[in-house]
């Protein structure tokens, strides 16, 4: 009761009672959205899952950032004057041409920053009157006190150098740090894996958890020319390096900061830049519980930035341009609510709770509709609530794998003939397992077949009839045509395994498929690749495992046939075609290429693509290279999922994507309108519960009259109803 | 009976390193701590060297149980990953999750909002289920009793999950009485505990109404229950005063045990109602592999269980002026 109380209290003023925000999140111009997964990260040298970048992204600010409308994905400068200049050199040290791949030994990329950008507040930055900083040793008492960096009562904050991106790049070789890509870096940047080497010495002659200042030690492949300019000398051409310019890890990290959060009473407390990044973004962190929300608020020193005013044909007729060259960020606060479940997040969408949401195959019938075309719309329950759908096509593929080092379906045979007949074998099952049906069946049309490994809007992906893959579809009236199964059974036939019998054993043809642990839910998923198989009379043996079994047999290439997935991290079909690269096999070399893939003259093709600036020749080498996938077959291509979002009529300017992830800056909400649908949509029904409460009432006059009967009786009747309960008892 | 407790509580100590034992053997039968590593350091470009990296920074580059590196016998047992990761725990220090944080630090905020669904969970429920066990006992081989059984039979054939769907349907959305989930600060946090507290003792009634009634019914054949009646007292006065204070230890046994446990938080309502609780953790830390903290719920979990047992004992010296713990 007392709880209830409370709760009207707390509720009464807003008019609506299931309300999940308090009053003082009630704003006008905030964007409710939802977390599903807790950051481990963010620290932007270590973060790299999509949970973390879509806190750091918004609040630091690499070099570059991608065009937020136009497609392919294009760099722009983000804190950089313009794109960085590019200097090759021979192995000498001579300036060279960028053409004369051969001859380059190392690039140098030389950034030039805006001046006059300012980080946002905070204590790193903090001086007295006399110019001295007041937190970089605090006492005990201070440490006590804090929880929070919002809990030191001054803040400051300096101007961003180009010291500050080199001190980040230090970072990655950091001893104490995980950096995902220092490995794949430590490759490319001069000198990074001697500096991980210095640093770590350095690290275990200092004292544990002591702050270890990068500016102290250099590094031969950075160099700072001037406050905001700093160069980076790389080996060889590596043209995609410029995308990895646009992500965090090359964020700046100013060194006050990683000194004011090195101090051990700070870290005992939760409280580390891992924890409360410090950045020049449009965005800082101001509340930071990743079990409940994380709350990012406008950074008061963002610099000027403008919506952009061009874009692709139809932006402007999506209402994209509508806000062109209007100062950034247009939301003041960006409320994120941890949600677990899907149904809480969907039903708290529905009543206006939250801005966004994707739509999970329970609630897919009561959102979406297709179209006679297969065309995806909302259905009319959702367009009465001005809900919208917007799809895109992810940047990702999910295909399944044969283990080329396997004697049946991969190279493994010690014959020519054998590998031609595992080639055709694998040819057949790519045209028996219908990944059309898939799509329909499973993802609820959400994808696309794939016929290739490079996904839609990659640079060197093809469209239409160029990008039809020959093997398993025909060309016809302008559609690919999926082959007819007797074309798989001829090649089985071919293979060796006519009707699906070992012609030499007379034995049928058995294949394994691992698979990580499985939920009831995949069972049908499962039955259905089964009878794929079965079309060819092929027997699949389905091998489920846990995910930590599954890649261990992965690593040493006992799977035979498995399925996997790749998200791109930058828009570049390097990204995608590397995983098929010989030398970056799982088997023996730890690499991507989980297939094992080997092909002499796909990975000569690959080792000059890779170095080559986007051209027509480029693009001729790309299709040539996917033609001998194509033929050779180590994948089944599967599909590349489409990404449903629906949005409310009051969030605008959203163009889905998975690449560029600072996008928050650019969203727009309406909060009239929000305020008004979500009173409308929540009035509270306290109908049922007067009739519950009325039910039980007139449900407890005949008790109480029994009550006061027995009260009144005799002893007698009390012991025949003991005599009665004796017996049923 | 000090000397009954400090003997419970020495006792205690290799039930905790049994406890421990098992928990490790368990999760390392499970996840190598390359496992662990690969699980920390995602899926993209893990090289054996940063796996490497990881585990000598985390402190799980030793071997699990015995050293055989190491000359004499005690660093041979010393320098292991079990008495490395085990030792400090006896001493409350929980160390630090894989992804860097302050255990003890997440503990402690994360045990307000479990205490918050479980602490009105357990009282009013306790009241309601004896209360609607002692108003059956009361209308016993009644029309009402009939209809109490079934519903209390009915109720504990319904799973848990089905109450909190159905709870959040009702009430969050065809209603819109309650937030259907979601946490809040001070006051505010009212309005989202009405939910889940409903679900929680809704979900637990019928087994625990039937139970407190078998335990009413076997008072109600006693001696004392027949002398009360024959003073002439009411059935109510029967029932709440004398019956109730009989069936106490039974009352005691099942529910003092469990009071420390509360601490724990409910591993599906914290999850469904997105309640930032210990139960939560507990599930994003197996969710996650994360050792650290696995390893410090379970050992919390069997410590604040044996606490239970032993106030269990306390308590009927309290109950009972009989009963002497000697």
């Amino acid at each position: 009761m007392s709880i209830s109380c409370l709760f009207l209290l707390t509720s009464c003023e807003l008019n609506v009672w299931n309300n999940p925000y308090s009053e003082k999140d009630a704003q006008k111009n905030a964007l409710y959205s939802v977390f599903s997964e807790r950051p481990k990260h963010l620290d932007p040298v270590q973060s790299y899952s999509s949970s973390e970048i879509q806190f750091t992204a918004q609040i630091y600010e690499p070099p570059l950032q991608y065009h937020y409308l136009k497609r392919p994905f294009t760099l722009i400068p983000a804190t950089a004057k313009e794109l960085p200049a590019i200097q090759y050199l021979d192995k000498n040290g001579n300036l060279i041409s960028g053409e004369s791949v051969d001859e380059i030994a190392y690039s140098v990329y030389q950034i030039t920053i805006v001046p006059g950008i300012l980080y946002q507040p905070h204590p790193a930055f903090a001086k007295d009157e006399s110019d001295q900083w007041l937190y970089h040793q605090l006492s005990e008492q201070e440490i006590a006190k804090a929880s929070k960096p919002a809990d030191f009562p001054r803040t400051g904050t300096r101007e961003l150098v180009a010291e500050d991106y080199v001190y980040q790049i230090k970072r990655l070789a950091h001893p104490r740090l995980h950096s995902p890509i220092f490995e794949l870096m430590a490759d490319y940047i001069i000198g990074l894996r001697e500096y991980a080497t210095l640093l770590k010495q350095v690290d275990s002659q200092t004292m544990h958890n002591h702050h270890l200042d990068l500016r102290k030690y250099s590094l031969d492949g950075l160099e700072v020319v001037d406050d905001y300019t700093y160069r980076i000398k790389i080996k060889g051409k590596y043209p995609q390096f410029a995308y990895w310019l646009a992500m965090p890890f090359f964020a700046p990290i100013p060194w006050e900061a990683d000194l004011f959060y090195s101090q051990p009473g700070l870290i005992q407390k939760n409280l580390t830049l891992d924890w409360f990044p410090v950045g020049t973004g449009p965005y800082m962190l101001t509340e930071n519980n990743p079990n409940l929300r994380m709350v990012l608020e406008k950074n008061p020193n963002f610099h000027e930035e403008r919506y952009p005013v061009d874009g692709m044909p139809g932006d402007e007729e999506k209402g994209l341009l509508v806000d062109a060259n209007k100062k950034l960020p247009l939301i003041d606060k960006v409320i994120f609510t941890r949600e677990k479940e899907n149904i809480p997040r969907w039903n708290k969408f529905l009543q206006g709770y939250y801005d966004a949401a994707g739509i999970g195959s329970d609630s897919f019938d009561q959102a979406v509709q297709l179209t006679g075309q297969g065309e995806a719309m909302v259905t009319q329950e959702m367009a009465e609530q001005g809900i919208r759908l917007e799809t895109t096509v992810a940047v990702s593929t999910y295909y399944m794998g044969f283990n080329m080092l396997n004697p049946i379906v991969g190279d493994g045979g010690s014959r020519a003939k054998e590998r031609e007949a595992a080639r055709k074998l694998r040819q057949a099952i790519s045209i028996a397992v219908d990944y059309e049906e898939f799509i329909s069946i499973f993802a609820n049309g959400r994808g696309l077949v794939a016929h290739g490994p490079i996904a839609p809007g990659i640079i060197g992906y093809r469209d239409g009839k160029e990008g039809v893959n020959p093997i398993v579809y025909d060309w016809i009236d302008g559609q690919a045509k999926r082959k007819p199964i007797e074309a798989a059974k001829k090649l089985l036939e071919e293979a060796g395994y006519p009707n699906g019998i070992n012609q030499e054993t007379g034995s049928p043809l058995v294949l394994y498929y691992d698979v990580t642990a499985r939920s009831a839910d995949d069972k049908s998923k499962l039955d259905w690749m089964r009878k794929q198989f079965q079309k060819l009379n092929i027997q699949l043996v389905v091998r489920s495992t846990d995910y930590n079994r599954f890649q261990d047999k992965i690593r040493k290439g006992n799977a035979q046939i498995f399925e996997w997935g790749w998200n791109a991290d930058y828009p570049d079909a390097e990204n995608f075609l590397f995983l098929l690269y010989g030398p970056q096999r799982k088997v023996g070399n730890s690499g991507e290429n989980a297939a094992n893939y080997d092909n002499g003259e796909y990975n000569q093709f690959f080792e000059r693509m890779k170095n080559m600036d986007d051209s027509p020749e480029r693009q001729r080498l790309i299709d040539r290279m996917v033609e001998i996938l194509r033929y050779d077959a180590p994948w089944l291509w599967g599909y590349h999922p489409k990404d449903f979002g629906l949005y409310h009529a009051w969030y605008q300017n959203v163009k889905p994507n998975r690449i560029s992830n600072n996008t928050l800056k650019y969203f727009k909400i309406d909060g009239d309108t929000r305020q008004n649908k979500q009173r409308e949509w929540n009035t509270p029904v306290v109908g049922p519960v007067l009739i519950f409460f009325v039910l039980l009432v007139v449900g407890g006059i005949p008790a109480i009259v029994a009550f006061r009967r027995r009260e009144k009786s005799t002893a007698i009747l009390g012991y025949i109803d003991m005599k009665r309960v004796n017996n049923n008892v | 009976m000090f000397d009954y407790i400090a003997r419970r509580i020495l006792y205690a100590i290799p039930i905790l390193i049994g406890v421990n034992l098992i928990t490790f053997a368990l999760f390392f039968v499970v996840n190598t701590p390359d496992d662990m590593a690969r699980m920390q350091l995602g899926i993209k470009h893990v090289t054996p060297e940063a796996i490497e990296k990881w585990k000598s920074d985390k402190g799980y580059d030793k071997p699990l149980f015995f050293n055989q590196q190491k000359e004499n016998l005690g660093n041979k047992l010393t320098e292991t990953i079990f008495f490395e990761k085990s030792v400090a725990m006896f001493l409350f220090e929980f160390g630090r999750a894989d992804d860097g944080r302050d255990i003890a630090e997440e503990m402690k905020s994360r045990m307000l909002p479990s205490l918050a669904i479980a602490v009105p969970v357990f009282f009013l429920g306790l009241i309601s289920y004896v209360s609607f066990a002692l108003l059956m006992v009361f209308f016993r081989a009644t029309y009402i009793d009939f209809w109490g059984m079934v519903l209390c039979v009915a109720l504990m054939s319904i799973s848990g999950l089905f109450y909190i769907i159905s709870g959040q349907f009702l009430l969050g959305k065809l209603w819109r009485l309650v937030p259907i989930s979601g946490y809040g600060d001070g006051l505010d946090v009212s309005k989202f505990l009405v939910l889940p507290v409903i679900i929680g003792i809704l979900s637990s009634a019928g087994a625990n109404i039937r139970w407190y009634r078998t335990i009413f019914l076997e008072e109600m054949n006693k001696d004392y229950v027949r002398t009360a009646r024959a003073k002439g007292l009411a059935e109510y006065l029967v029932l709440f005063k004398h019956v109730l204070k009989n069936a106490m230890i039974p009352i005691m046994t099942g529910a003092i045990a469990v009071v420390p446990l509360l601490f724990m938080g409910s591993l599906l309502i914290e999850s469904f109602f997105g309640v930032p609780g210990l139960g939560s953790y507990t599930i994003d830390a197996i969710n996650s592999q994360d050792f650290a903290i696995v390893r410090s719920m379970v050992f919390l979990g069997s410590m604040l269980y044996i606490i239970g047992l032993i106030l269990t004992d306390i308590s009927y010296t309290l109950v009972d002026p009989r009963i002497r713990l000697i």
